[in-house]
């Protein structure tokens, strides 16, 4: 018991906060918003996935990836490519020269599914590959970078690239991808319409529960020593080499480990919203992701699902009415978090909790973990 | 060829050169088992690239460092920790944002793999050995002081505590007393007699009254040379010794 309310709750400040999360989300939107605002938010909470892998990599570790977006995107792929798959049956393309292979392939002459296809015809190997491809990946592309000790700004631009890369790769190569205008026209998983109310709820609070079940998890590392001495190679990676530890293996699973929530995030994304495209992938996406843990507090897991959640209303409230002013209203608004609640969010919970819920204060032992300083102390200090 | 010694520590034509400036010029160096031995040396004489060289910080240009007969040149920072090497860095360097406890569970030598951290627990036998090291660098009332709330003297000893902890064949501490008050050098040149003893201690120091209380042996590096090498007596009385510091 003392085990689940301390390293999954994070003690009485996190449980609280958990259980007011899990209410609002399971409870009280579903309660007050129709289907379709509900299906809205599911798809905001998706995003939430990369924003509380960003805390773990960036806030914790001080590993700012700036491709969140690609690992999104391709856990959004691999579901959108097993249910363009359903939805290309035969009979449903009989109209093709190819029968059954999917439309955007028939149109760029291809009259063979290609190889890399061809699992995603399983439901079981298609959630398998999300689970495991978007890691692989990032496993890969982090040997490569942290054994090779490239950090800091040269690791975010890195990530960036890739970023660009995969986009332009997935907008180039139309025929195996379907290009700029992405994987479309999905309707049914395993013969249910997706598209009907009850998968919608269906999949709200599946997605919902995976996010909670995610921040607890997340929340097991972080109280554990793993957690610790992600904070301790954030500040001084130095020392933490010469207590021993082999940072970039440390580096390389926390890495990993994003990639495959925000690969979550992204397959549960194409289910509600019925959809993948490259904008998804980007530079653009990616950033913003930053942006939502940040405005959260980047060291909260609970303060990034919030950060998320406002910075979504907000800008499908302002895109509406003001479409060029909301970049520059969300620049704005990045740089005044950054500058003046560096914590976000989950700082002024963390002020004023105790003040509105006396019951906290007699242990009011939140770690304060001040903002990241960006200079290398670690370093410079022979 | 067999070139084995019983020293814990041999170095022999050690090189360094930055940008074809050899901080470090063919040193050869050698520590006994148990032996207390003080670098002393005026700025910028290359003492601690050698420090940073042993513990692999740096990438020595040519030669070899032995410890306890095996190569380091070749070894990863971390693999030369977990062989027994701890070093202490010139400016205090302990994760400020943790609490004392912290920072020693942290050098805790157990659970150092990804998977062995995530399940590491701070049992009994965890928690016996930070009060036990948490008490020998006088600690042991502030375990649960954030460590960036110590003084300047604690925060060196609370690095000393993070190496003791991993109980280290060879002991490096670059200017251990730098920043400390008068009571603060004793406390930790008794500390330093205490903790010398079944292990090898390599200490920089510009301290001459705190060397002349620890040290067993004394070398005098220039240049990245050494000047001279003996006990304290010796080398005060070296003509060069006496050239070198007192000649600018
Ligand atoms: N990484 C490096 N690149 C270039 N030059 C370096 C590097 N590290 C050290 N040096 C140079 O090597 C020389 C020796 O420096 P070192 O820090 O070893 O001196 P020190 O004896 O420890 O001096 P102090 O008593 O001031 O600590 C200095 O001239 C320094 O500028
Ligand atoms: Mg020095």
């Amino acid at each position: 018991m003392n085990f689940v309310y301390e390293k999954l709750m994070g003690g009485k400040q996190g449980l609280l906060g958990f259980v007011l999360l899990a209410a609002l989300i399971l409870v009280i939107m579903p309660m007050f918003f129709d289907i379709f605002r509900l299906n809205l938010i599911g798809k905001y909470l998706t995003y939430a996935f990369a924003a509380v892998s960003l805390v773990l990599l960036w806030g914790y570790g001080g590993i700012l990836s700036l491709g969140q977006g690609v690992f999104f995107g391709l856990g959004g792929y691999g579901m959108a490519m097993f249910l363009k798959l359903e939805a290309s049956s035969p009979e449903n393309t009989k109209i093709q020269s190819t029968p059954g292979i999917p439309d955007f392939m028939d149109w760029n002459q291809i009259t063979e599914l290609p190889w890399f296809w061809v699992p995603f015809e399983s439901f079981t190997l298609t959630i398998i590959a999300i689970l495991t491809l978007p890691a692989l990946f990032a496993y890969i592309i982090g040997k490569a970078m942290f054994t090779r000790r490239v950090g800091g700004v040269y690791f975010a631009i890195i990530t960036q690239v890739i970023a660009v890369i995969l986009t332009i790769l997935i907008v180039g190569q139309q025929g195996f991808t379907g290009g700029i205008n992405g994987i479309t026209d999905l309707r049914t998983l395993n013969g249910w319409d997706i598209t009907s109310d009850s998968a919608k709820y269906f999949f709200y609070f599946l997605n919902a529960g995976l996010l909670l079940t995610v921040i607890v998890i997340s929340r097991f590392i972080l109280t554990s020593k793993f957690g610790s001495l992600l904070l301790a190679m954030r500040d001084k990676e130095d020392r933490v080499r010469f207590s021993g530890y082999d940072v970039a293996h440390f580096k390389i699973f926390i890495f990993s480990f994003a990639a495959m929530i925000s690969a979550i995030g992204g397959a549960m994304f194409t289910l509600q919203v019925g959809f993948m495209s490259p904008s998804f992938v980007g530079i653009v996406p990616s950033i913003e992701m930053v942006i939502f843990a940040a405005v959260g507090g980047r060291i909260s897991l609970i303060g990034a699902v919030y950060g998320t959640l406002m910075i979504n209303a907000g800008k499908t409230a302002f895109s509406e009415s003001f479409p060029e002013l909301w970049l520059f209203l969300m620049g704005g608004l990045f740089i005044s978090v950054v500058m003046f609640f560096p914590n976000g969010l989950a700082g002024l919970w963390n002020d004023y909790a105790p003040r509105v819920f006396p019951f906290l204060k007699e242990k009011a032992k939140t770690k304060d973990v001040p903002p990241v300083v960006t200079d290398e102390t670690g370093k410079g200090t022979v | 060829m067999d070139t084995n010694t019983n020293f814990t520590l041999a170095i022999e034509d050690l090189t360094v050169s930055f940008d074809g400036f050899k901080a470090v010029d063919a040193l050869n160096f050698y520590l006994d088992k148990n032996e207390l031995h003080v670098v002393i040396g005026p700025n910028g004489a290359g003492k601690t690239t050698v420090l940073d060289l042993i513990c692999g910080k740096t990438k020595s240009t040519e030669g070899s460092i032995k410890f306890l007969n095996k190569e380091l040149t070749k070894m990863a920072e971390h693999e030369i920790v977990r062989a027994g090497v701890g070093r202490k860095f010139q400016t205090p360097s302990i994760y400020e944002n943790l609490s004392v406890l912290e920072n020693l569970e942290i050098s805790y030598p157990y659970g150092r793999g990804v998977y062995g951290s995530l399940t590491f627990k701070r049992n009994k036998t965890v928690l016996d050995k930070i009060h036990e090291i948490a008490k020998q660098i006088m600690l042991d009332d502030a375990l649960d002081t954030e460590a960036g709330l110590l003084s300047h003297g604690q925060k060196q000893w609370l690095e000393i505590g993070m190496l003791l902890i991993q109980d280290p064949q060879l002991l490096m501490l670059d200017e251990p007393v730098a920043g400390m008050s008068v009571k603060e050098r004793e406390q930790t040149a008794e500390l330093l007699n205490k903790i010398s003893e079944g292990r090898s201690v390599l200490v920089i120091e510009h301290d001459m009254e705190f060397v002349e209380r620890i040290a067993d042996k004394v070398t005098v590096l220039h240049q990245g040379k050494i000047l001279a090498t003996g006990d304290m007596e010796t080398v005060q009385n070296d003509p060069k010794v006496i050239e070198v510091y007192l000649g600018h």
